[in-house]
């Protein structure tokens, strides 16, 4: 359904005052593909800094991309014009993480839900209730409390009046950023059950964002890893959180909290920040903390590899021993589908 | 063992609202105890009262707020009773506090140097090189690198992480028997809160401080802690060592609490508890979980339960824990394991 072709997205950094020349360039996202089916969840996992919340503002069309191409139903995004982009979107929604600033303190439940609506125009004001009356209680909310303002809510309840906006816009594709990080953990769980819940029932498909591993694992059906702008390692959700095999996602991996005091954990803690974006290192930007690091790794930027059936990972590691193996399995794979 | 290095009991702290027309019972009869090196994890959702026991301890409690009960003692001696000049002496040199926020808990205007310095240099009278020396041995012990040319940085010259390793420095220098840690990981990074855990942790094996951990993150305790206290609504309704808690809990909350993180790999549904967390200005009668709770009877509206002592140094505040209950209490929960021990623990608890 969406499908991102080599996004890339470059910020100036400094000296664009009056037309002269920016010293530098920030790579937030330096050429990533991916693709979100319907009825899908595709989760986006990185530290900060790794060009997740760029590649959302690409996405919603709030960044123009430098290159690269975003089909949604097989158009390219960035020329759709008029109405085609209005419809678009329509189509996409976004959830943000903190419910306190995402609503206007100004509007009444009702109207931040049926803004979308309002925008699309063609409803009748009777079209508009009935859809925001049906939207509440899809995501658990009385009705009754369409008349209220945003602070007169709890942090989960206001979550879920955000996810009714994008239920009530008939959202095709909700984009998640980060949408439960803000909340208790008691809450958490009601909203990741709500998320499973209105995808089952609504067949919308979901970008989701966020940092805890194991939240991410649990919505997503595929999770692509960035760091740096570039994606490292991308896979069902499942084999990719059993069995990382970029150093970076195992790194992550283990740097995730264990869920039991019993849980095995193999320690490898990497060492070192994520260098800044404004002149990332050369070869495999996670070179310079990397464990297994080799000699060429600073020369060669890797490809993403095919590496069993549900899983690619951009690392030499798998070039040089395994490239027989892999472009098997990825030709296998090409026929296949 | 001997004495614990601290022995918290029936600490009550209330906060005086409306002119002082209500009281709000943040902390209601709050009892735990740390012992030297030893790491305890305070957990509980936001208003459940971690934060204001921990205040509570150092008597750092804003206007309104008042310790209307109960007694702290830290090495024999009575916190709530000593005069605030010998308070201060405690404050900062043998209990330290590291808070959530790096940039908010340092002074922009000051270098590295001068804020990690301040305790030692007040508490411990140092001066000129032997503080210069300290301030870049304890730079070193949170593991800065080139820690003498990051001294004379200035806060927003460095990252989050290595700002909240500064803070960790700060605690340090005054050379605490106990460290108060609220929330310290909370906007760092996965990897960077993987490296600042493990080297408090193994600040913590060297130095032999005990460790007060607050957090809402049941990860963070099964990776730090040793014992962990969960609090609601105020109280604190279950305490036990870590593996006994998470093994065999025996609150309501607990095991909602556990069953409702994900865990990576897994893709069993989540359980959600129902409902909000209470509100102290108007919490509900009985035991304060009873509407959220899946196996609340009539008493539990009713009556508070008290605190069961159920194994060693295991206690819960539910009626389902009261030794005298019926066994045949039916077990619904969802943890493994849970059922074979409502049969058992009985028979411990007595």
């Amino acid at each position: 359904m969406l499908e991102v072709r080599g996004l890339v997205k470059h910020f100036p950094a400094g000296g664009t005052f009056l037309g002269t020349r920016p010293k530098g360039w920030v790579k937030a996202v330096d050429g990533i593909d991916f693709s979100i089916g319907p009825g899908e969840t595709l989760g986006l996992v990185g530290e900060s800094g790794c060009g997740k919340t760029t590649t959302t503002k690409l996405l919603l069309l709030l960044e123009q991309p430098t290159s690269g191409e975003i089909l949604f139903d097989g158009k390219d995004v960035s020329k759709l014009k008029g109405k085609d982009r209005l419809k678009y979107r329509q189509a996409v929604q976004a959830v943000f993480q903190d419910p306190f600033s995402s609503l206007s303190p100004r509007m009444r439940v009702h109207d931040i839900v049926a803004e979308p609506l309002d925008a699309q125009g063609g409803h009748s004001k009777q079209a508009i209730r009935d859809k925001v009356v049906e939207s509440l209680e899809l995501v658990g909310l009385n009705p009754i409390h369409a008349r209220l303002y945003p602070h007169e809510f709890s942090g989960g309840q206001r979550q879920r009046i955000a996810i009714a906006r994008a239920v009530a816009a008939s959202a095709r594709l909700v984009i998640l950023d980060e949408p439960v990080s803000a909340l208790d953990v008691s809450i958490r769980a009601q909203i990741m059950t709500l998320l499973e819940d209105l995808q089952k029932r609504l067949g919308m498909s979901y970008l989701f964002i966020g940092h805890d591993l194991a939240t991410v694992t649990h919505i997503s059906h595929q999770i692509v890893v960035m760091y740096l702008g570039k994606i490292v390692e991308m896979g069902e959700s499942q084999q990719l959180s059993l069995n990382p095999q970029h150093p970076y996602t195992k790194a992550l991996f283990a740097a995730a909290l264990p869920a039991h005091p019993d849980d095995p954990r193999d320690d490898l803690v990497v060492t070192g920040e994520v260098p800044s974006a404004l002149n990332p290192p050369s070869g495999c930007r996670f070179h310079p903390r990397c464990p297994f690091v080799m000699p060429q790794c600073s020369e060669r930027e890797p490809e993403l590899l095919q590496i069993g059936v549900f899983q690619r990972a951009a690392c030499l590691l798998y070039e040089d021993g395994a490239s027989a193996d892999g472009r098997a399995v990825e030709t296998a794979v090409g026929t296949g589908s | 063992m001997g004495e614990p290095l601290l022995s918290v009991r029936d600490l009550c702290t209330t906060y005086s609202t409306f002119g002082g027309e209500r009281l709000l019972r943040a902390v209601d009869g709050a009892s735990f105890s740390i012992d030297r090196g030893e790491c305890l994890g305070l957990v509980g959702e936001s208003g459940s009262g971690k934060t204001t026991t921990c205040v509570s301890l150092l008597r750092l409690l804003p206007k309104g707020a008042a310790i209307t009960g109960g007694e702290v003692i830290f090495d024999g001696v009575d916190l709530l009773k000593l005069p605030l000049y010998e308070m201060q002496r405690v404050r900062g040199k043998r209990i330290a506090m590291i808070l959530q926020d790096p940039m908010a808990s340092l002074n922009p205007l000051l270098t590295i140097a001068d804020q990690v310095g301040e305790p030692a240099y007040f508490h411990r009278g140092e001066r000129g090189a032997t503080l210069k020396d300290h301030i870049i041995a304890l730079l070193q012990s949170v593991r800065i690198p080139s820690p003498a040319v990051r001294m004379s940085e200035f806060p927003h010259q460095m990252s989050g992480g290595m700002r909240q390793r500064a803070v960790g420095a700060i605690a340090l220098s005054g050379g605490p028997d106990l460290i108060i840690a609220d929330e310290p990981t909370t906007n760092l990074d996965v990897t960077i809160q993987a490296q600042y855990l493990n080297m408090l942790k193994d600040l913590q094996r060297r130095t032999g401080v005990g460790l007060l951990f607050i957090t809402h993150n049941l990860g963070i305790v099964a990776k730090m802690c040793d014992r962990v206290a969960v609090m609601y609504g105020g109280k604190i309704v279950e305490q036990g060592p870590v593996r006994e808690i998470y093994l065999r809990p025996r609150h309501p909350y607990t095991m909602a609490l556990i069953s409702s993180i994900p865990k990576i790999g897994s893709k069993d549904p989540l359980y959600a508890i129902p409902g909000q967390p209470p509100d102290l200005a108007t919490l509900p009668s009985g035991c304060a979980f009873h509407p959220r709770c899946s196996r609340a009877f009539g008493r539990c509206a009713v009556e508070e339960p008290k605190d069961f002592e159920i194994g060693v140094n295991h206690r819960a505040r539910c009626w389902l824990a009261d030794p005298a209950a019926p066994i045949d209490i039916n077990t619904n929960g969802r943890i493994d394991g849970v059922a074979d021990v409502s049969a058992s623990a009985p028979a411990s608890g007595q």
